[in-house]
């Protein structure tokens, strides 16, 4: 009984990212329901920056696209654009894996703000060019700023669950 | 310098082309397959439309079983809210209904009236509505959208008027077999004719991607004037997508072209389709 407890529990931690990704885009978890003027903020963005780049090994790409399909046709813009910015994340954190010799917060802090620049940046590009959606250029540029901010807030509570999958699938 | 750029290109393409053990695509393989996703898009193949028809089909139906928990306790939210301040609402709408019943006596004449004179020119608005209820209405900081649970099974199609009671709330943009999608007023990308009582001001109102809508085009002579006194947004039906009449919102005095529409969208649980054709006898 125990090690079936085990195993599930097991299996509930190695896929814990994955489902709190599927879980935010069905739901666009952001606090926009709150209303307050000029906030939101991308969950989604921050929390595949940190997972592909200190786990990837429990976030897979494959999933990742998907979860790009969702979020398009839940938000209502065209199909892929959130999946291509979503594997755009996951480039620049191999990067910064491949060419990182000692992590450290800071420099992952600014990589991140590079690349979610970077990312909308491409998305208004998409929507405003080539589907000619009209967009807020004011509210992308302050939903950047507290995905940007909030950034260290979810690093301590990724990073406590992360010490905790490794623990519990070490054990 | 050459070490440097080598590093950078190892790097580069580790991060695009290495496999790690669990995962079963590259990075460059999905990415193609996204961009390949996109151009799809603007494709009207007849395949296309069936496997994106599908897909919202799934996830529109997921979205809203997943999304039962929090719904549940934003409406809790709301009715303790409610349950707060129902003395003074009570106060209030005493007072106003006072005023409706006024209001009412007058407009029961006006409709009959208006009913007279539509008969002298042989004219009549015929109007089939439907009752959906509002599947998802993520508040989506960027785009302003509902999706209802009416789709082409039900005769819906693209254009047709979305109201709350008799406010319009905007209009259908997306229709899939089960369900569909409304672009509200407060969207960006929406734009309607509409008229501007009581000085019958033509003018293109437009959302703003806030909670309120905003007048984008009007007459050079009237510009002026909108500012000056309270007004009441109708649509006008010139572009033959409403009727006209339908009230829309309200232009506050010095407002800066600001309209307070009508219909809370934020609340929008069950909506009226309706689709209007206008039949003249002539």
């Amino acid at each position: 009984m125990s090690s079936l407890n085990k195993i599930s529990s097991n299996i509930f931690y190695s896929y814990f990212p994955i489902i709190i990704l599927f879980l935010s885009v069905f739901n666009e978890f952001d606090f926009n329901f709150l209303e307050i003027q000029y906030f939101s903020f991308n969950f989604v963005h921050i929390l595949i920056f940190f997972w592909t780049l200190k786990n990837p090994n429990h976030f897979g790409y494959i999933s990742i696209f998907m979860a790009g399909i969702i979020n398009d046709v839940i938000i209502g813009i065209p199909i892929g654009i959130s999946s291509f910015c979503y594997l755009l994340i996951c480039v620049a954190t191999a990067y910064i894996r491949n060419i990182t010799l000692s992590p450290n917060f800071i420099n992952d802090w600014l990589s991140f703000l590079f690349t979610i620049l970077l990312i909308n940046s491409i998305q208004i590009i998409i929507l405003d060019l080539i589907f000619l959606i009209e967009i807020n250029y004011i509210k992308y540029l302050i939903n950047t700023g507290f995905t940007f901010l909030f950034y260290p807030l979810f690093y301590l509570i990724f990073n406590y669950i992360n010490k905790k999958i490794i623990t519990k699938l070490n054990d | 310098m050459a070490t440097g750029r080598d590093d950078f290109v190892i790097a580069f393409r580790s991060a695009f082309l290495k496999k790690k053990d669990k995962q079963k695509f590259s990075l460059l393989t999905l990415i193609f397959l996204s961009i390949f996703v996109i151009i799809l898009n603007n494709f009207n193949f007849k395949v296309i439309k069936v496997i994106k028809l599908g897909i919202n089909e799934v996830v529109y139906r997921s979205s809203f079983l997943i999304s039962i928990p929090e719904n549940k306790i934003k409406k809790t939210n709301i009715q303790i809210k409610n349950h707060m301040k129902v003395y003074d609402d009570y106060k209030k709408i005493e007072s106003e209904l006072e005023n409706l019943k006024q209001k009412k006596i007058s407009n029961d004449f006006l409709k009959l009236e208006n009913d007279k004179l539509r008969k002298l020119i042989n004219e009549s608005i015929k109007s089939d509505e439907i009752l959906a209820k509002v599947l998802i209405d993520k508040k989506s900081p960027f785009l302003k959208s509902i999706v209802l649970n009416k789709g082409s099974r039900d005769n819906i199609k693209i254009g047709m008027a979305i109201m709350d009671g008799v406010y319009l709330v905007g209009k259908i943009i997306e229709v899939n077999y089960t369900n569909s999608r409304v672009l509200l007023l407060n969207d960006l990308n929406s734009k309607i004719a509409v008229l501007l009582l009581p000085a019958r001001i033509q003018a293109v109102a437009s959302g703003t991607g806030k909670n309120h809508g905003t007048i984008e085009y009007i007459k050079d002579g009237h510009k002026g004037e909108i500012d000056k006194r309270d007004r009441i947004v109708y649509t006008s039906g010139l572009a033959g997508i409403f009727k006209s009449g339908i009230p829309v919102g309200r232009i506050s005095n010095n407002s800066n072209n600001k309209i307070d529409f009508f219909s809370d969208f934020t609340q929008l649980d069950y909506v009226k389709i309706v689709s209007y054709n206008t039949e003249s006898r002539n």
